[in-house]
């Protein structure tokens, strides 16, 4: 469904992505794992359109159309999802205006009618069950005084609202303690499907423990240094990424 | 920047059409407010109209807003046509007494109100002879013309408004809708003066809906004395949706005695250039002072809001919140300020003032001050100027809501904090419909009228 060719992207001329290849087919798990600022937030934000990254080459298919040409809400409509590492506080917007409101936008898009109010509640009360989710939350405004955990848990919540085709999830893990940790990967692990993919960006082998990786790539100054099975992770977790600069021959 | 020689002239035409009209303009005033008219003339010769260089109004071009032909009417008009069949203003839920103003003088009101014993609504030429004893006390008392040009000319030129009396003990539930209407068929210029006092233990909530019926350019300068007997209570709401060709000069006066708790919350939606000036003076231990503004501004419109707020007596609170959101080449400008006299001692003062500018060319001077004399306070004040969050717009984006919803999500959640203060839920409501439609650009008067505003 995503084919990522020589991806090469940065913030104010300065290159991040230095040409990253990356296939994903349906149903699949991919982990991007790397050491701090090698790229990975950057890919992420690139994949969901945001403009603050210039892309200066290669291409990125996402069922077959031409993903970079896409303005972020359309990525998203079609089933692109973006776990954000740091989930944005907006107050005087509620959840469920804003749920409500992305919720029809993608019904829409596919030709179907808005949902009924109570319609909508009805599949808020579901989703919030399924993610643990404190009800509380989602009276709130979006974000808005959430703690850590809880904003990453809201979106989990927001992706089991919307179904995505395509889950990209930026370091979901960090700052979570290890029940937290378990909510979240369980929420991601029940809304697995054969049809949808994943692509965990994480630092730690940590959350691999709960989702369970197809593929483990590695990213480093901008490029993917190495790409494997799950074992990878492990070998990382026990070697460190001090082993993948020697491999490269830094020190 | 103002023209010297051409504020000179406007005055100079200003003090001959009184001198011409004086007759006519004392006709139908009783002899206390010809004689304030008297003082206040005397003072608008010496004072004339404000210019840029008094701080308070430096973003105010009066030479330019009073040049013109505008006309005046000296007498009052034989109304042809009847208005109060073009009037279904109230949303279904707003369930209020209508009072409508044409012109700035009093037209008519639903007869088939009862209000409470004692109540006086109705227009202040007929109600300050009528009711004397209500009003002499307090006539330009507290508007004080003498180093005010505006109020001066006002109390010069005013010879009808508002007169609202709510006595002691009296509560009245249902809003009280004033609709001013300004219709003319050439440019037109008016001093309305209203009067409101509730008395000790009253209260009262009172909804202001300023609308323009004709595209001519409109120039109001109207003044309202508001006085709050101890522990009365008084909110007033006040949509103002003009043509964009119109300014509005708004002067409220307000005085508080012990006990008594005042609401101003201005909803600016339409109009071309606005300057609401807010004094209040917490006259009294105990009172409280809530004055919130939101202003949606866009093309070239200006708005000026000037708060006062004097504490006077100690142990009283006041808040004032005012919102903006400024696009295409819209000015703005905001100028608080928050007098502690030396006996004010346990005063709660608090202030802020949060601006969008959705464009480079849109502008706002904000300018918070404090002056605090007694010693045992509690003050904040704050401004801001800032843009729409880039990283909540793409949050919001990539959760599949197109940019534009966004946007008006996120201008919406900013300016509701404003709207959310409306502690009377119809209008809150009907105030929520009338911001979001503004927002989209639509039609935004008020939706079930049927006059066309504009």
């Amino acid at each position: 469904m995503l084919t990522i060719k020589n991806l090469k992207a940065g913030i104010n001329g300065k290159e991040i992505l230095k040409g990253i290849d990356i296939f994903v087919k349906e149903g699949e798990v991919h982990a991007i794992m790397g050491p701090n600022g090698s790229g990975k937030s950057t890919l992420a934000a690139v994949l969901a359109g945001r403009e603050l990254f210039k892309v200066t080459e290669g291409e990125v298919s996402y069922f077959g159309k031409n993903l970079l040409e896409m303005k972020p809400e359309n990525r998203a409509r079609a089933g692109i999802f973006l776990g954000f590492q740091y989930p944005i506080e907006i107050p005087g917007v509620s959840m469920v205006n804003f749920m409500r409101a992305a919720v029809n936008e993608h019904r829409k898009f596919r030709g179907l009618n808005p949902l009924s109010s109570s319609d909508f509640l009805k599949l808020m009360r579901e989703k919030k069950e399924l993610v643990e989710i404190d009800s509380k939350l989602t009276n709130r405004s979006v974000n808005e005084g959430f703690s850590g955990g809880e904003k990453k848990k809201n979106e989990i919540f927001q992706m089991a609202m919307l179904e995505p085709k395509l889950a990209i999830l930026d370091e979901t893990d960090s700052g979570l303690d290890i029940d937290a940790l378990r909510v979240v990967a369980n929420g991601v692990n029940k809304l697995k499907t054969k049809e949808n993919s994943t692509i965990v960006i994480t630092h730690y082998q940590r959350l691999l423990d709960y989702i369970v990786p197809d593929f483990v790539h590695v990213l480093y100054k901008g490029r993917i240094v190495k790409s494997a099975g799950k074992e990878l992770a492990f070998e990382l977790e026990e070697k460190g990424y001090d082993w993948i600069k020697k491999e490269l021959g830094e020190e | 920047m103002e023209n010297i020689d051409e504020i000179k002239t406007i005055n100079e035409e200003l003090t001959g059409l009184f001198q011409e009209h004086v007759h006519d303009i004392r006709k139908n005033s009783p002899e206390f407010i010809n004689a304030k008219r008297e003082e206040a003339f005397a003072d608008f010769k010496k004072l004339g109209l404000p210019s840029q260089n008094i701080e308070e109004y430096r973003y105010m071009d009066f030479g330019k807003l009073f040049k013109g032909n505008y006309t005046q009417l000296y007498e009052p008009q034989k109304l042809t046509v009847d208005f109060s069949s073009l009037f279904k203003c109230n949303v279904p839920e707003l369930d209020s007494y209508i009072i409508v103003l044409v012109n700035g003088r009093y037209y008519r009101s639903d007869l088939k109100f009862k209000f409470p014993k004692g109540v006086l609504i109705g227009g202040l030429s007929q109600l300050s002879k009528e009711h004397p004893e209500i009003m002499e006390t307090y006539y330009n008392k507290y508007a004080g013309s003498e180093n005010n040009g505006l109020a001066a000319l006002n109390t010069a030129f005013a010879q009808d408004g508002l007169f609202i009396y709510i006595p002691k003990n009296t509560e009245i539930e249902k809003p009280i809708q004033i609709i001013n209407i300004l219709v003319y068929e050439k440019d037109f210029m008016v001093h309305p003066r209203n009067f409101i006092m509730a008395d000790d233990s009253s209260s009262a909530k009172i909804v202001v809906c300023d609308h323009t019926l004709t595209p001519w350019k409109y120039l109001t300068n109207s003044v309202t004395e508001i006085i709050l007997g101890n522990n009365a209570r008084l909110d007033i709401y006040n949509i103002q949706d003009e043509n964009n060709s119109s300014a509005h000069i708004n002067s409220v006066f307000v005085n508080q005695s012990s006990g008594s708790a005042f609401v101003s919350n201005i909803a600016s939606i339409h109009g071309g250039t606005i300057r609401n000036n807010i004094h209040v003076t917490l006259d009294g231990e105990r009172s409280e002072a809530n004055i919130f503004g939101l202003y949606l501004t866009d093309r070239k419109q200006h708005i000026d809001n000037f708060t006062f707020v004097d504490h006077a007596k100690p142990n009283c609170v006041s808040s004032q919140l005012y919102k903006g959101v400024l696009d295409d080449e819209a000015t703005g400008a905001f100028n608080g300020k928050i007098l502690v006299r030396k006996d004010a001692q346990n005063t709660n003062a608090f202030q802020k003032n949060n601006n969008v500018l959705l464009t480079n060319e849109a502008r706002m001077n904000t300018k918070p001050q404090l002056e605090i004399y007694a010693d045992d306070v509690k003050c904040s004040h704050g401004a801001t100027v800032g843009q729409i969050n880039e990283d909540a717009l793409f949050y919001m984006r990539s959760r599949g809501i197109s940019e534009k919803e966004a946007r008006l999500m996120l201008m919406y959640a900013f300016a509701f904090e404003v709207i959310g203060k409306i502690n009377f839920a119809p209008l809150q409501e009907r105030i929520t419909d009338l911001v979001d439609k503004r927002l989209r650009g639509e039609l935004s008067r008020c939706s079930n009228c049927v006059v066309n505003c504009r």
